[in-house]
């Protein structure tokens, strides 16, 4: 079988101003988002409680709360969870109350509303200071790899690559972020791994097609660097689209079989791999182009010789 | 072109055959099993001699055991099924606990890997599954050092008092306050030989003078910062091994103890669902303390009446009549080595004998020798809430270490004291500042969705491979299937914790290990196109392929290696299985792959065409 049968090279960066401004107004809309609306970050970041419960059938959820308010806590949140059978908690940390006895009042609680019994299936308790503890962690996280990332193509390519690498890359992560920020998607730990390990796969792209984009500068001197961009990209598109297809067959099987707690965490890698294809390809590049590589940057200079001719 | 030499191939094999060994365990699954660990702080298991008579009471009820393992706290039988598994724990406890009061030692129910024996022996275990797939409690819990440094300051103040007598070096008072011990001297020459008498006698101490008046000198005693670092270490060290005895003495199969950071404590309870009770084991964060009783006549009533005398606090005794106790500690829970109920042996009522250790004795001594007539409180302090326990009369100066608290107690009330005392108690209080509880049928849906959706990305992935590469692909696939293999072989070696994170990692991991046979295949393809021979198209293709894959994978590498230094929980679950992943994806992909294309194509002289699916060329 053979998908790709392109004669000559797609002209990706005669459209490059184009797909820079889609870029761009997606970028912008998702900082938007991200500054309006804000994460909705998952207790492990903000602190507090959560509790995970499922009964044999669906309950009422007024009474639930009700239950809650009276008991002292009037600003939990109960909602369903994956099915109407399975209920989530949610009781933010507050100073007043005694957290070590929190899910077992909350389950006796529970126990006294009445109708079927709750079977308790998770509980999570996080104090104020882990979460804020996770979340410059996170952030410090973040940035060792954007870090590392453009120290290491510096060294193996040169800066623009760098450059054009991580701005492209960074342009998926805030995407990501900016998706969870406009659907209100549940921000969490596993969430934040995944959008860290887009990073490291999406520059991953990216470094196969600039790895291309050496060798072509190297064997073919009579091109321009925008048709040597277009050679590159064209010859490893079958494998960018083959490798991403399988990639995302696995990340679609842990959306689909992997249940509530994947996911999100599917989710994030799904935006990012579809957005990781589009950077690398359409942004990266034309980054470089205009950050002005050319074929000199990538041949040795000849060494003088330096003994003095007799 | 295309060979390997025999020795490389010999290597790959042997990396796959020693992957297959160690992967193995993870098959067999859990049988029943009992669990046999000390009891009490103070007894050392003797696996040479317990294990004998554990065999003798198996063989004496007629239960068959699949094997006996002993590590270094505990012994474990393995039995066929959970019938055998509670007949074996009563026959068990029956030989090894003949007092079931007082038992020697925590027999109980756990579950062990399935797999052979002699896998056991190579150190071929399964991995070890996190809470989020077994079920269970976890607790991340805070000491809190600042209260540690306060009560070492407390107990300084005290030394500080007996040494200066010893030494004949009159003062006028020694109080705590804040963090330095203040000491008061009315002439500067006292406070000089005070001084050379602290120096020679310890170097925690920083030293300075400060005077108020003329005649009210002080010297300010603060702790070094090496001191404060000792204090901090141990206390948590004190703490990790109390929260162990605590444990022990509940049986829990399995748990984990662990520090993390500076001053915290995680611990999992694997199998335990209720969590009232797993907080009612560790939540008796209670730390002992000996203080004087402050009998001087008027002071109870001014304490009642809100005017605590300076230097005293007011507690309640257990059956709740106030008893007012002098704020200094005379010996706090470390000093104890054993505590046992017991019986007075003239009132024979029931009593809780305890065991100093040398200094503890001493100042025991020395205290009691001092006080006698006086009552002595024993204070149990949780949650910064403290209880008298008891608050016997000094009848005597008791020497030797060997105390006796007595009077007012039931027998199990005896017991519990003692059990309170001999677990150990917490050289500084603690807090739970994260709780996590899984159920186990969630556990048990973990692993399900996680196996599954591995699974069946695997299968998508296979399918397309091998329809879209031909042989190739096919090849790939099994260089798929190698990495999978290796990655569980090496997370089963390294003892890692499996977690959802983790499996999710290596669904993943496996997305994207595809990629380096992606790009070797294309590679080879594009090679045909341009009309190389097919051997010099394989050979070019992992040639051009390598470096390509190395810098994506090393790009890849960084992010794990950054979630890895800064994640935790679920994130370095994630990213352990990544990393590994990471390695033995560049192995798989590269040498296995290689390693068969060049057994089924190396030995060809003349080769037409290769079975890497349809090369279609432009000109065709």
């Amino acid at each position: 079988m053979e998908f790709f049968r392109i004669k000559k090279d797609i002209p990706f960066m005669r459209h490059a101003l184009t797909f820079n401004i889609i870029s761009l107004i997606t970028f912008v809309l998702a900082v938007f988002f991200l500054t309006t609306r804000g994460l909705h970050l998952s207790v492990e970041f903000t602190g507090g409680t959560l509790i995970e419960v499922t009964y044999t059938e669906a309950p009422q959820l007024e009474p639930i709360r009700n239950a809650l308010a009276t008991a002292g806590y009037p600003d939990a949140q109960v909602q369903n969870f994956g099915s109407a059978r399975d209920v989530l908690i949610r009781l933010p940390n507050r100073d007043d109350l005694d957290t070590n006895g929190i899910s077992g009042r909350t389950m006796a609680t529970l126990q006294s509303v009445g109708g079927p019994a709750p079977e308790l299936r998770r509980v999570e308790f996080v104090g104020p200071q882990v979460g804020k503890e996770l979340a410059s962690d996170g952030a410090m996280a973040l940035l060792l790899v954007i870090f590392g990332i453009v120290v290491y193509l510096a060294l193996r390519f040169e800066w623009r690559f760098a450059v054009s690498a991580i701005i492209a890359n960074l342009h998926d992560v805030v995407i990501i972020l900016g998706f969870f920020a406009f659907f209100q998607w549940e921000f969490s730990l596993p969430v934040l791994a995944a959008v860290l390990a887009v990073l490291g796969y999406s520059v991953n792209e990216s470094v196969v097609v600039f790895d291309r984009v050496r060798e072509t500068f190297k064997k073919k001197r009579n091109l321009t660097t925008p048709h040597i961009l277009d050679h590159a990209i064209t010859s490893t598109i079958s494998r960018t689209i083959i490798t991403h297809g399988c990639t995302q067959m696995m990340v679609l099987a842990m959306l689909l079989f992997g249940g509530e707690t994947l996911h999100y965490f599917a989710m994030a890698l799904t935006i990012g791999i579809c957005f990781g294809i589009y950077s690398s390809v359409l942004v990266a590049s034309p980054l470089v182009m205009w950050l002005g590589v050319s074929r000199e940057q990538f041949m040795k200079p000849k060494k003088e010789k330096e003994e003095a001719v007799v | 072109m295309n060979r390997y030499p025999l020795w490389k191939n010999i290597l790959i094999g042997l990396v796959l055959f020693f992957g297959l060994i160690y992967t193995l365990p993870n098959f067999f699954g859990e049988v029943p099993a009992v669990q046999v660990s000390s009891g009490k702080a103070t007894l050392k298991l003797d696996a040479a001699s317990l294990s004998g008579s554990i065999e003798q009471a198996l063989r004496d009820a007629q239960i068959p055991s699949t094997g006996l393992f002993v590590d270094a706290n505990s012994i474990r039988v393995r039995v066929a099924d959970t019938d055998t598994q509670l007949r074996a724990k009563d026959a068990i406890e029956k030989r090894l606990n003949p007092d079931p009061r007082d038992p020697t030692y925590v027999v109980a129910l756990n579950l062990l890997s399935a797999s052979p024996n002699w896998l056991t022996a190579i150190h071929a275990l399964p991995m070890y599954l996190g809470l989020d797939l077994r079920g269970g409690v976890h607790f991340l819990l805070e000491v809190d050092m600042p209260g540690a440094v306060t009560k070492r300051l407390d107990a300084t103040a005290g030394d500080l008092r007996t040494l200066l007598r010893d030494k004949n070096v009159r003062h006028a008072g020694i109080t705590r306050e804040g963090n330095s011990v203040q000491l008061r001297f009315r002439d500067a020459g006292q406070r000089d030989a005070a001084r050379s008498a602290i120096q020679g006698s310890t170097a925690d101490l920083q030293l300075a003078d400060r005077d108020d008046a003329a005649d009210d000198l002080k010297l300010v005693a603060t702790l070094s910062q090496a001191a404060q670092k000792n204090i901090r270490d141990f206390a948590i060290k004190q703490n990790i091994s109390t929260l162990h005895n605590r444990i022990n003495e509940l049986g829990v199969a399995e748990p984990v103890i662990q520090q993390q950071g500076l001053d915290r404590i995680v611990v999992q309870l694997p199998g335990v669902q209720d969590v009232a009770k797993a907080k009612d084991i560790l939540g008796r964060t209670a730390t002992l303390e000996v203080r004087l009783v402050d009998e001087t006549p008027g002071a109870l009533d001014a304490a009642l009446a809100g005017n605590v005398p300076f230097g005293t606090e007011l507690y309640k005794e257990r059956g709740g009549a106030p008893v007012l106790v002098k704020n200094q500690v005379v010996l706090t829970g470390d000093r104890l080595t054993d505590a046992q109920p017991g019986f007075d042996g003239q009132s024979h009522e029931a009593a809780v004998h305890l065991t100093l250790d040398a200094a503890g004795s001493r100042i025991f001594r020395d205290v009691t020798r001092e006080n006698i007539g006086k009552r002595m409180a024993i204070l149990l302090i949780e949650k910064g809430k403290g209880e008298v326990v008891t608050a016997p009369v000094i009848r005597s100066e008791i020497g030797g270490g060997r105390v006796q608290i007595s009077g007012r107690m039931t027998t199990t009330e005896a017991t519990d004291v003692a059990l309170l005392l001999r677990a150990g108690s917490l050289a500084a209080p603690m807090e739970i500042i994260e709780e996590r509880t899984v159920g186990p049928s969630l556990g048990a849906d973990n692993i399900a969705k996680g196996f599954h959706s591995t699974l069946w990305g695997f299968v998508a992935i296979a399918t397309f491979m091998c329809i879209y590469y031909a042989l190739f692909g096919f090849i790939s696939v099994i260089a798929l299937a190698a990495n999978l293999l290796l990655l569980v072989a090496l997370l089963s070696l390294l003892q890692a914790t499996l977690t959802l994170p983790g499996i999710a990692a290596m669904a993943l991991t496996l997305g994207m290990a595809i990629d380096a046979n992606v790009l070797i295949n294309e590679r080879i393809r594009e090679e045909l196109r341009n009309g190389v021979s097919p051997q010099a198209a394989i050979h070019a293709g992992y040639e051009r392929a390598f470096d390509t894959i190395l810098d994506s994978n090393i790009t890849t590498l960084i992010a794990g290696i950054a979630l890895l230094v800064f994640g935790s929980g679920p994130v370095r679950g994630f990213a352990v299985v990544h990393c590994l992943g990471i390695l033995t994806s560049m192995f798989s992909a590269i040498l296995v792959s290689r390693m068969l294309v060049n057994l089924i194509y190396g030995r060809r002289r003349k080769l037409d065409s290769l079975a890497i699916g349809q090369v279609w060329k432009p000109g065709n």
